[in-house]
């Protein structure tokens, strides 16, 4: 019974940082492990034995028709593309095992390059004897990936400040269904876009009011107010925008936008730089965010706010003011990410559009341990795989569609678990400060 | 025996041995009087009025001149929201209308409680696991999986009556308290938040069934392109309460029962003092002796079950002529807002149940009568939840006296000295 002397409160100011003490943690090789039985299973053991004969190929098409630059596609076997990456992931499994036994770390980038070349050898399995359209793919993955990435963007914010915010769900229909409504009044998307960020912003208002100034949970106030925005936009939705369409659900959409000069660069120029005014703006928040957090007084007022709100207070930090602000901030932010719903993805709003998305944000915010630039890549994977399985239905592929779309939440539930690294939450997130 | 907070996750749990933030807001909610659980339903409906009055066409039209007569703004507004609640009474407790006698009249009560039974099983699930301080958003996925369970049972595995039925129950509740039970096994073994893990288990249930219902041996039915089931064999269809012309059927007697078991659980059990103990302050309890995390287990087990008993309930009384994946209806997200109105207690929630079925059953009526949308409810009932949770609120609105040993929003000086010097 160790709990005992820490009864005093004392203990509670310890935050759970750093420990001195060697752990030997062998999650990480298990896990690579795992992968890898996995990756021999499908490659060699089910194989594709619906593809008759010879040595299957992947064909990744690497340019689209109205490039400039045109890039040969890339063909690869199946027989030897898979050989070759299962042989690099036993490589790298024996490696982690290697690092564990000398209570190293397994680094970032060899999990990196574990898990992109178990998606090679995954897609040219799943893909064999078809053509990959990688430009579509890649772009349609940062597509579906941006309500995703605002949404992740604000979620770190708000946690990184000490508020929980289960409600980015509620914030994204919000902002979906406002800019549908105001784009369509105002017949400006860019009204529209402001309008979602208010939403946005309102939702956050209710988070804040009820969990900084009535001390509610933050988890209820989140779950609660996800029910409130889907019965209030339903319930609008219902009795005033089906009957009007044409007055209130009609916005004008936003133009996808080649940059010039950038849009030409082979491969990336089609993916990043033919998109539409929203894809560009989070790519400014993403620095906007990152650059803030860790570079501003603001950022590291912030973060002390979420970590230790009562050192914070000591200095003279107004914790309350800050919370409060910071989180109206991240809902304006995930209102935003709402209007690519109906601004630029649909057209027009409906019932329960977002369909999950902001829990796939909130799960890109704890894999991405609560840094913008690693939720944002988090996001960017959940986006890849759910894009991934809607090129892979075209194509025509062995694996069942639903396996690839729960992807993102077993990863999360792997992350949560402590599998991938310790996931560690800012330390003072979820709890209200009352000032003494 | 280990401390509560494994090394390895530190984001579980603070290091501090009093109770943690949840386990305090659970005792505020529980400690509530019954009072603010009114008033919280009357201010949830008034505002629930407001949006009908927003949204009322004629309202709308007569507005225009509402300067020279705002009688008739008024007077619509009026129609527009005693028609919206004179139908929701009308569709939830006593048809009045009808003339073709009491039988008819009262079918609505009945609907009532049909739609009560689910949310009553699943409340209690999360209600069980409120006490111990979780979270258990998770009610979507373990439906989904006991439904599946059970609807296999019950559709394609055919045996003698009565045998059939009791098979399909348990085989389904073992299925929600698995799915239920990994929350309670990942919490103990690695701290990861059960927030966290019971959304992500939601849609990976949902997923998982939304492929055994396309995939013909599994769910299908045989025959079939839609992602549906084939209809329960008449054995392993809940037999009906009142006879044919009412939906009501056993599970309300089983949810009756599953309410009398969660009390004896909670309040005449030695397992139920660990779980109570623990919701208290899981430090406290450890120091005492008490296994917590096999108690965070054992909780999600049993609110895994009884939250499964909802999902079987769906499919083997209500959609008996076979389910899809839309089958819990929102029941598991509702549950939270049962649980939290009925203060976690087994016969709150079996009376919040009741009133939300109520919400429910009115919702259509109101609907096909007033052309009121039943999304609704889902305002009212989040509403309902979030002057519930809290309670500062609606006395503030009421300008009700705060009273002694419940949470104080303002607490007097000494207080808060004392707080300090801790």
């Amino acid at each position: 019974m160790t709990a005992a002397p820490a009864t005093t409160a004392s203990a509670a100011t310890t935050p759970g940082g750093a420990s001195p003490i060697v752990v030997r943690s062998w999650k990480a090789p298990i896990a690579f492990a795992i992968f890898t039985v996995i990756a021999i299973l499908l490659f060699f053991i089910v194989g594709r034995p619906d593809l008759d004969g010879g040595n299957p190929t992947t064909i990744y098409r690497l340019s689209e028709a109205r490039d400039a630059i045109q890039l040969p596609p890339l063909t690869l076997g199946l027989a030897e593309t898979t050989i070759v990456v299962v042989i690099l992931m036993v490589a790298a499994t024996i490696g982690a095992f290697l690092l564990a036994r000398a209570a190293v770390r397994v680094p970032l980038w060899l999990t990196t390059i574990f898990a992109v070349l178990f998606l090679v050898g995954f897609l040219t399995w799943a893909a064999a004897g078809a053509t990959v359209p990688m430009i579509g793919l890649l772009a349609g993955a940062l597509t579906v990936s941006t309500p995703l990435i605002f949404g992740s963007l604000g979620g770190v914010i708000s946690e990184r400040v000490g508020v929980v915010n289960i409600a980015i769900e509620g914030q994204l229909l919000g902002g979906a269904f406002m800019a549908a409504m105001l784009g369509t009044l105002t017949g400006s998307p860019y009204v529209g876009l402001l309008g979602a960020m208010v939403a946005g912003a309102l939702v956050s208002f209710v988070l804040a009011a009820f969990a900084i100034k009535y001390f509610v949970d933050q988890v209820i106030v989140g779950v609660v107010l996800n029910v409130l925005v889907l019965g209030l936009t339903s319930f609008l939705y219902s009795t005033v925008m089906v009957p009007n369409a044409e007055t209130f659900n009609s916005p004008e959409k936003f133009e996808r936008i080649a940059i010039p000069l950038l849009s030409e660069i082979p491969v990336l120029g089609p993916i990043l730089f033919r998109q539409t005014v929203i894809v560009y703006l989070m790519y400014l928040a993403i620095f906007l965010v990152w650059f803030g957090l860790f570079k501003t007084r603001w950022g590291l007022r912030l973060r002390s706010v979420g970590e230790h709100p009562t050192a914070a207070d000591t200095v003279g930090i107004n914790v309350r003011a800050t919370r409060f602000w910071n989180v109206l901030l991240a809902g304006a932010i995930v209102g935003g990410g709402g209007a690519f719903f109906t601004l630029a993805a649909v057209g027009s709003f409906g019932k329960d559009m977002t369909n999950g998305a902001g829990f796939i944000a909130l799960a890109a915010v704890i894999f991405g341990r609560w840094d913008p630039i690693r939720a944002t890549l988090a996001a960017l994977l959940f986006g890849f795989a759910t894009n991934l399985q809607s090129t892979l239905s075209i194509v025509g592929s062995p694996v069942p569609s639903e396996f690839m779309l729960m992807l993102p939440y077993v990863v999360t539930i792997v992350a949560v678990a402590g599998f991938v690294g310790v996931s560690r939450p800012p330390a003072a997130s979820g709890k209200p400060y009352m000032k003494a | 025996m280990s401390t509560t907070t494994s090394p390895a996750t530190p984001a579980s749990a603070p290091e501090t041995p009093a109770a943690p933030r949840s386990n305090q807001i659970m005792k505020e909610i529980l400690g509530g009087s019954a009072a603010i659980s009114v008033l919280a339903v009357v201010l949830a409906l008034i505002a629930g009025g407001i949006l009908v009055i927003l949204t009322d066409e004629r309202v709308a039209e007569t507005s225009g001149y509402f300067f020279s007569r705002p009688s008739d703004t008024l007077g619509a507004a009026w129609q527009a929201v005693s028609g919206a609640y004179t139908a929701l009474f009308r569709g939830s407790i006593f048809n009045y209308e009808t003339d073709r006698g009491f039988a008819i009249a009262i079918r609505p009560l009945l609907e009532t409680l049909t739609f009560a039974t689910p949310l009553i099983a699943a409340g209690l699930g999360v209600a069980l696991a409120f006490r111990v301080g979780l979270f258990n958003i998770g009610g979507r996925g373990q439906m989904l999986i006991a439904a599946a369970a059970a609807g296999y049972v019950g559709a394609y595995v055919p045996l003698p009556p009565v045998i059939h039925l009791v098979v399909a129950l348990i085989v389904g509740i073992i299925g929600g308290a698995l799915w239920g039970g990994i929350v309670g096994l990942l919490k103990a073994r690695t701290g990861a938040h059960e927030v966290i893990v019971t959304i992500m288990l939601n849609y990976i249930a949902f997923y998982l069934v939304s492929f055994l219902l396309r995939t013909p041996g599994a769910l299908q039915a045989p025959g079939q392109n839609n992602p549906k089931s084939g209809p329960m064999l008449e054995s392993a269809q809940y037999p009906s309460l009142l006879g044919p012309q009412y939906n009501l059927d056993i599970g309300f007697i089983l949810v009756i029962v599953a309410t009398i078991y969660v009390w004896y659980l909670l309040n005449r059990s030695a397992m139920g003092f660990q779980f109570r103990a623990v919701g208290e302050n899981p430090h406290a309890a450890q120091v005492a002796g008490i296994n917590v995390k096999s108690v965070y287990v054992k909780v999600m087990l049993i609110a895994g079950a009884l939250v499964g008993l909802a999902g079987v309930q769906q499919v083997l009384g209500n959609f008996t002529g076979g389910f899809a994946a839309g089958l819990d209806a929102g029941i598991g997200f509702d549950a939270i807002t049962v649980a939290l109105l009925g203060r976690s207690k087994p016969w709150g929630v079996f009376f919040a149940g009741i009133l939300f079925g109520a919400l429910k059953a009115g919702s259509f009526t109101m609907q096909s009568a007033e052309g009121i949308p039943v999304d609704i409810v889902l305002v009212v009932q989040s509403f309902i939840v979030l002057f519930i949770a809290a309670p500062p609120l609606v006395r503030a609105i009421f300008r009700l006296p705060t009273p002694d040993g419940s949470f104080q929003w303002r607490k007097p000086v000494i207080a808060r000295k004392a707080e300090v010097s801790k």
